[in-house]
């Protein structure tokens, strides 16, 4: 009896561990920071893309706007894809675009809005990409909203797409 | 002369505890840096890593630092900005008891079957 109990036992105890170790294959293994509860924006002194002028984030970000801070970078790729997206953004009377610029070359940085156009109502440089670490980011592009009450309220990491510019249109509402 | 002797001995004092101080804070970066994960090159150190993410994160642990910030204010800044993933040395919450308490009762659990089988065998 007590032989019968301890081979159940065992083989519970080896079943749960197939099925434990079954389900972690499935599961992808590249962990991805989330924004779950609302955030406070960093406070932060940054330099002006057009002026070279040290600006607060206070004057940055105003009660009642909705922002979308977008971290870029011209040697980066798929932000040359998101752009047209951050185009059609600006027509939104009801968001304001704030570009962070990312660990960049200011001539490169300029050359890349030269051609492709400025989305943004001001651009941010984050020389040392330390900025963007106290946004909570890891990579180019990301992009953030902040909601009326100056809190992060949504991160989106990689491109923006079709998709997602409905799903902030639907947040700016 | 005395005087000047005076002076050098408190400007090379000065210089030597300087020195001191400087190799203090960089062990304490470098030990900071080893406990964090880089989050582009998943499984290597920030103190490893050459990723963008890791230089931003190097730069950022150093500003801390010179802003006097303590190792484990450092590691809750990251934490509040990354979530808990981003060191290696995971404290103890809802998401992480069964990693820290599983050893400790298998311990138990095997202690009392040896223990067990002792005193059966006596």
């Amino acid at each position: 009896m007590k032989n019968k109990f301890i081979l159940f036992a065992l083989i519970g105890f080896l079943s749960f561990c197939f099925v434990i170790f079954y389900k972690g294959l499935d599961n992808i293994k590249i962990y991805k920071p989330k924004i779950n509860n609302k955030k406070d924006i960093p406070v932060f002194r940054a330099k002006d893309f057009n002026s070279n002028i040290y600006i607060d984030s206070e004057k940055i970000f105003e009660k009642g706007n909705f922002y979308l801070v977008n971290i870029w970078s011209s040697w980066c790729v798929p932000c040359r894809d998101e752009h047209p997206f951050l185009m059609k953004l600006k027509e939104h009377q009801s968001v304001r675009l704030i570009g962070l610029n990312y660990r960049d070359k200011l001539n490169n940085a300029k050359n890349f809005i030269n051609e492709f156009g400025n989305p943004y109502t001001k651009i941010l440089i984050d020389s040392d990409g330390t900025l963007s670490v106290e946004f909570g980011a890891y990579g180019v592009p990301e992009t953030f909203i902040i909601n009326k009450d100056k809190k992060i309220i949504k991160k989106f990491i990689g491109p923006i797409n079709e998709k997602i510019v409905e799903e902030i249109k639907l947040i700016i509402k | 002369m005395k005087i000047f002797k005076i002076i050098l001995i408190v400007f090379f004092s000065l210089g030597f505890y300087q020195l001191k101080s400087d190799e203090k804070t960089a062990a304490i970066e470098i030990k900071i840096l080893k406990n964090i994960r880089c989050l582009i090159c998943q499984g290597q150190s920030v103190h490893d890593s050459e990723s963008e993410f890791a230089f931003s994160i190097k730069q950022i642990v150093k500003k801390k630092i010179s802003e006097g910030l303590k190792e484990k204010q450092i590691y809750d800044f990251l934490k509040d900005k990354y979530g808990e993933w981003i060191v290696y040395d995971p404290g103890f919450n809802k998401n992480t008891y069964i990693l820290w308490l599983l050893p400790l009762l298998l311990f138990f659990l095997a202690g009392a079957i040896m223990i067990k089988k002792l005193i059966f065998k006596k």
